[in-house]
């Protein structure tokens, strides 16, 4: 179990950062944005877990920090749903090319 | 190299595999499917590392609540069987560059730190310790931020309601609205299409 080093799990998780943030930065369309925010939470938490295992074992700080991320990208999608909703409503579009009220 | 290695590189290949597919696909509903088999991936990898509880946590916050969500807003807001416009080859260029210098950079100082694995202890968590430590009011407990999360939630979950209700006309209640027999007989149209789901699925 042990003989994955740490920097494997590392590697993993900076992927899949990277792989969210290439979405964010492709991507015009809102709810495709939200997923790749979604990735990007998911790396933060298996940074946490990994480093709670890895290095300090007999704590559980890691294994907190991990369930308090999901509850609040929970509540931030939740939000994030609402108001892409409520845009759609007004503008026909969730392009963010199409929503510059707000710009200036 | 043990069973356990292979399980943690197939878990990581599918994890990254889907999570690629998943921002590059042009199709919205099958990018929903794909994260939600990262996702899945992902909770595979809490188990893999024996966190049964955030692993479950994992399952059923993201994949029975959030892919759900972005699932019904895509039925909301998108037509069945459209494609999103192509990123102009420019772009996808000058962002495949920054992610691929950005995670060069990060890695390189990953690789060259050297991370102090001294503890060599079996990493145990019962679910027990994490109810005790969650709800403990002493020094390592944490209930003050279970607490703050619970106020989020319900403040998110009132700030959704607020936002996500529709703008009434002066005058007119949300009963006239949903029954629309009686008043002038001018009812608004629901500005949502339905569709079908064996239409999207395709």
């Amino acid at each position: 179990m042990n003989s994955i080093p740490l920097t494997h799990i590392l590697f993993v998780s900076t992927a899949l950062f990277f792989i969210g943030m290439y979405g964010l930065f492709t991507r015009r369309n809102l709810i495709t944005m939200l997923m790749s925010i979604e990735l990007i939470l998911n790396s933060v938490n298996i940074n946490f877990v990994a480093f709670n295992k890895y290095m300090y074992p007999d704590k559980l700080n890691g294994v907190f920090f991990s369930l308090f991320i999901i509850t609040v990208a929970a509540a931030e999608a939740a939000v994030a749903i609402a108001i892409i909703i409520n845009l759609y409503r007004s503008h026909r579009s969730i392009d963010v090319e199409d929503t510059t009220e707000m710009k200036y | 190299m043990n069973a356990s290695q292979i399980i943690f590189y197939l878990i990581s290949a599918f994890v990254l595999g889907t999570a690629v597919l998943a921002v590059t696909t042009r199709k919205i509903f099958r990018s929903a499917i794909w994260l939600l088999f990262s996702l899945v991936g992902v909770a595979g990898l809490y188990f893999w590392m024996q966190v049964e509880f955030v692993a479950a946590v994992q399952i059923i916050v993201y994949v029975g609540g959030v892919v759900v969500l972005i699932i019904f807003s895509i039925f909301l807001t998108h037509h069945s069987g459209s494609e999103l416009p192509k990123t102009p080859l420019k772009q996808t260029i000058f962002s495949m560059l920054a992610v691929l210098l950005g995670f060069a950079f990060s890695y390189n100082l990953i690789a060259k730190h050297g991370f102090p694995t001294t503890s060599d202890k079996p990493f145990v968590v019962p679910v027990s310790a994490i109810g005790e430590q969650m709800l403990d009011t002493k020094q390592h407990g944490f209930v003050l931020p279970f607490e703050v999360v619970s106020m989020l939630l319900l403040a998110a979950m009132i700030g959704c309601i607020v936002i996500a209700m529709r703008s009434m006309p002066k005058g007119k209640t949300i009963q006239k609205q949903a029954s629309p027999i009686n008043g002038n007989g001018k009812t608004q149209d629901l500005p949502v299409p339905t569709k079908t789901m064996e239409e999207e699925t395709t």
